[in-house]
């Protein structure tokens, strides 16, 4: 139906995904791509799960529907699993990518795609963003590895997106601390 | 906010592009009462008034009503004034609205289409500004981020235009478009204040050396003189809207008409909707095309006033074709948009076969997959000249 990619962030108010697609959006945006980046609102309250979309194509994107079949699906928070459907509609070849400090084979396991097509990886963004941040925010590992799963956004054009995009908004402690935390969770990201 | 530009293109959601606007139009007042989902419209308008980014007068007022009130005060008054809202916000403007057109007030405002309460819902359908679409204003919609920024733009000069002098409304899709990041190629400031010009209101009433009586009682001597020449400076827009699209093509590269029609010169059957939707229709209308089905579109982009005329030209070699309602007008003859189209048609020789559906109302979700099977049904009417089902809602 059209040469684009679809993404789904998956996970709970104040995470701050709807940020990770917005970041994600502005990078390949710099990249030369044509994007969309957009929140699904619910009844907002802080703890409730949230999902956020991008597509990113090479073209000018016409289609103003919901993400239904992502190819590529991001957990920030892996309590989610077995609350929200977070394999609806992903292709059997899609690229999961869970915030936990779980395995990818068992993390695959717990999501049930265990023997499937389907890559799974895993990495503690909880962690590296407490390391970098100080604070819980597995967003910002979460795009690093995502950058490493998929050759659709490079790490440079993340961080130079996030430095040049968020160099008014933030202090250069809090801009380095969220490049930092995107370098690490694409070295430490693992799976297959 | 800082906004950073790639290669000319910057990524912004259809509220910040349309504050963005608001900032380089910098209008003289702006009196405004947030609602989801225009809100930020309203929060970015109010940091760039904050920043003195514009030397806009920012009234916040305690509803919607009065924000119209204060437009009306202040348009009177000689200021080019701009607001934004959305669904009860435009409901409650409702009396205030026909004051605003009544005394042919260039007022700008900003919809971004949500549904109306009961049951409360805030997310996406056209059931506010087709409510309001017999109340004097014109009324352009947007299909992307893009679009919606460069009609408010040619909004301001299209009700100032002497010939016209009457409010306009740029309506985009709540959350689909107001919240969604997607590609905009921003015009620079100055060409932005160049296009738009100096506002020189042909009445004001703190002009005291030229005084003028604005909003009296007329009766039965001369309101219906007055709704006459309101009724006629609302069909010269027409042209002025053809006018400033043009122009706005020639210095930005991006031209609009009245409507735009997407593979539609030897379609046999066609869909006619507003809006975002219509981004998603054709990308059917491709797969379609791609099996080599003769399918196309028709998308208004000007709903008021209606190019009846225009729009039955556009349509009449389809055999059949299907218009699509975000809103339903509750018993009437199908949706707002199929009245006009249908009725548009009747005046050709050959009329297409029209049928009408409702859509996505409160946000529902439009697929392509929609969109196709509305294609299925209007192919087979097409090929038959038999209509099954006149009426009815989709994607339930």
């Amino acid at each position: 139906m059209g040469n684009y990619i679809e993404v789904r962030w998956h996970g709970r108010a104040q995470q701050g995904v709807v940020t990770a697609a917005k970041v994600l959006g502005e990078a390949c945006l710099r990249s030369g791509k044509y994007v969309q980046a957009f929140p699904e609102f619910g009844p907002e309250r802080m703890g409730a799960p949230v999902r956020a979309y991008n597509r990113v194509s090479d073209e000018p994107i016409r289609l103003h529907c919901q993400v239904s079949d992502p190819g590529y699906v991001l957990i920030a928070d892996s309590t989610l699993i077995g609350t929200v459907n977070v394999t609806e509609g992903a292709p059997d070849d899609a690229v999961f990518i869970v915030n936990t400090h779980k395995s990818s084979e068992e993390m695959r396991k717990e999501l049930g795609l265990a023997g499937k097509k389907a890559r799974v990886f895993t990495l503690d963004a909880s962690r590296i963003s407490l390391d970098t941040l100080g604070r819980l925010m597995p967003n910002t590992p979460l795009l690093g590895a995502l950058a490493k799963a998929t050759g659709f956004v490079t790490l440079d054009a993340l961080m130079e997106n996030f430095k040049e995009n968020y160099s008014k908004k933030f202090s250069s402690k809090v801009i380095e601390g969220n490049v930092e935390a995107m370098k690490r969770g694409f070295s430490e990201a693992k799976g297959e | 906010m800082a906004i950073t530009m790639t290669k000319g293109q910057a990524g912004l959601t259809g509220n910040s592009a349309i504050a963005y606007a608001m900032k380089q139009i910098n209008p003289d007042v702006s009196p405004a009462y947030p609602i989801t989902p225009s809100t930020g419209i309203v929060e970015e308008f109010s940091s760039y008034v904050a920043d003195g980014a514009v030397e806009t007068e920012l009234i916040t007022v305690e509803s919607e009503h009065s924000a119209m009130s204060a437009c009306i005060g202040a348009s009177a008054a000689g200021a080019r004034v701009m607001t934004a809202t959305s669904a009860q916000g435009l409901a409650l403007m409702w009396e205030m609205l026909y004051v605003a057109s009544g005394m042919r007030l260039p007022i700008v405002l900003t919809d971004v289409n949500r549904a109306l309460s009961a049951p409360i819902n805030i997310h996406c359908d056209h059931s506010d500004t087709m409510g309001a679409r017999d109340a004097g204003w014109i009324q352009l919609y947007s299909e992307t981020v893009q679009e919606a920024y460069d009609n408010l733009i040619q909004a301001v000069r299209i009700a100032e235009n002497k010939n016209v002098l009457l409010p306009a409304m740029v309506c985009l899709d709540g959350f689909i478009t107001s919240h969604a990041i997607e590609n905009i190629t921003l015009i620079d400031d100055a060409a932005v204040k160049e296009f738009v010009g100096e506002y020189r209101p042909v009445h004001s009433l703190l002009d005291t050396d030229n005084p003028v009586t604005m909003g009296a009682m007329t009766l039965q001597d001369s309101y219906i003189e007055f709704k006459r020449q309101q009724s006629e400076a609302m069909a010269r827009a027409r042209d002025v809207v053809i006018e400033v699209g043009r122009e706005f093509g020639k210095k930005f590269g991006r031209a609009y008409g009245l409507f735009e029609t997407y593979r539609l010169d030897d379609a046999e059957a066609a869909i006619v909707i507003l809006n975002s939707a219509a981004g998603t229709t054709k990308v059917a209308v491709d797969e379609l095309r791609k099996q080599g089905r003769k399918v196309g579109l028709l998308r208004p982009r000007l709903f008021r006033p209606f190019p009846f005329a225009e729009i039955a030209e556009a349509l009449k070699n389809v055999k059949a074709l299907a218009v699509l309602d975000r809103a339903d007008s509750m018993s009437g003859f199908g949706g707002p948009v199929f009245n006009e189209v249908r009725s548009a048609l009747y005046e050709l020789e050959k009329r297409p076969r029209v049928i009408s559906r409702i859509y996505g109302l409160g946000g529902r979700d439009y697929k392509v997959k929609d969109a196709l099977a509305v294609f299925d049904d209007v192919l087979k009417i097409a090929a038959t000249g038999k209509v099954d089902t006149l009426q009815k809602y989709i994607t339930l």
